[in-house]
């Protein structure tokens, strides 16, 4: 692995590979949640006493940390969708860098706004 | 003595450390000494270690101002123009690190083998295509017309193939044609007395084609004459999509 060829190289620490990175794994997030979702909404066909019993552990602080960690990978992979279709469909000429800063700083807004709403 | 004169003496002082790569898939670095000159480029440098210190180190060069194209390498991990690239600004704590360009095969040392780039032109119709008949007339192209002013943004590609070393889809899928064809298709596209433009939509819009592209902007970002080919492969994507669209298919 040279300068040239590293998966960190230089020519990757660019905020377009970074927002490319960050709209990718938080894509893959998402799409590993989907079906635990699912399962979840699942257990009421059982009734209602066991999808409350699956409620009940999301109650747990890791489950809670899990959550606020989705709710911002969603606004985060919007905000970033969003940006890819300005660029690609309204031929919108960016600026980089604050462009995907506003996206972030979109993504982290959302999940405080999560946390403070006490969901 | 003024700021200039002092920065000139300050860049005309001390030695470069320079690592630069020997071989050609593999092989390995080797590390060259060479003076610090004022106002030196990056070519500059390279041209000294062949000429004083060691004549068999392979790079490839001919205009050095800057409209060629021929001798972009990467320097500390970017890939740039070398001969207009200063060390001044280039250099990291003294240190050079000079790589061939990616996602080409090296021939040896710093020289790569440019033919896949080249044809990935052709294949992206990147060359005018006048039609069965020439034309009866003139065409009359406004120069404020937004097709003239999309045609005028991308056009003073020189070949360089930096867009094309720093694109992450073209390490990832070798068949994608890159920035720079996909760039001058769409100087192509909107050439309104180009009669060949089903056949290159057609081949911009494979497997291979513009719709690859994640919009990552290296290519946009590198580009030694500042064009914007992620701009230009978008414009290739709403051309082609609205031509699905009209289809219906």
């Amino acid at each position: 692995m040279t300068a040239a060829t590293g998966a960190l190289r230089a020519s990757r620490r660019k905020p377009g590979f970074i927002a490319a990175m960050l709209h990718r794994l938080s894509g893959v997030a998402l799409a590993i949640f989907l079906p635990m979702h699912f399962i979840a909404l699942g257990t009421a066909l059982g009734g209602a006493d066991r999808l409350e019993s699956f409620l009940l552990l999301t109650h747990n602080p890791v489950a809670r940390f899990a959550e606020w960690g989705l709710v911002s990978a969603l606004a985060l992979h919007m905000a970033l969708g969003l940006r890819v279709l300005a660029i690609e469909f309204a031929a919108v000429r960016e600026r980089t860098a604050v462009t995907v800063s506003l996206a972030c700083a979109a993504g982290m807004a959302v999940g405080l706004l999560f946390l403070m709403s006490g969901a | 003595m003024s700021a200039a004169a002092t920065a000139a003496r300050a860049d005309a002082d001390g030695q470069l450390t320079v690592r630069v790569w020997r071989g050609a898939e593999h092989g390995g670095f080797q590390t060259f000494q060479v003076a610090r000159r004022a106002n030196q480029t990056i070519l500059d440098v390279v041209t000294e270690i062949q000429r004083e210190q060691d004549a068999t180190l392979a790079y490839r060069y001919a205009c050095r101002v800057g409209m060629c194209g021929s001798c972009a390498m990467v320097v500390n991990g970017r890939p740039r123009w070398t001969c207009r690239t200063r060390v001044a600004r280039a250099e990291e704590g003294g240190q050079i690190t000079l790589e061939p360009m990616r996602n080409m095969p090296v021939v040896k040392d710093l020289a790569v083998d440019m033919e896949s780039f080249f044809e990935k032109w052709r294949d992206a119709k990147g060359f005018f295509e006048p039609g069965e008949t020439p034309a009866n007339d003139f065409a009359v192209v406004r120069p404020d017309s937004p097709e003239r002013a999309q045609a005028d943004a991308g056009v003073e590609c020189i070949n360089c193939g930096v867009c094309y070393s720093a694109c992450d889809v073209v390490s990832w899928n070798p068949e994608y044609l890159g920035p720079a064809a996909l760039n001058r298709a769409w100087t192509l596209v909107n050439d309104v007395r180009d009669r060949g433009q089903d056949a290159r939509l057609d081949a911009v819009s494979g497997d291979a084609g513009c719709h690859s592209c994640h919009s990552h902007m290296s290519c946009t970002e590198f580009c030694p004459k500042a064009l914007a080919p992620t701009y230009a492969i978008a414009g290739l994507k709403r051309v082609t999509a609205r031509r699905v669209w009209k289809r219906g298919s």
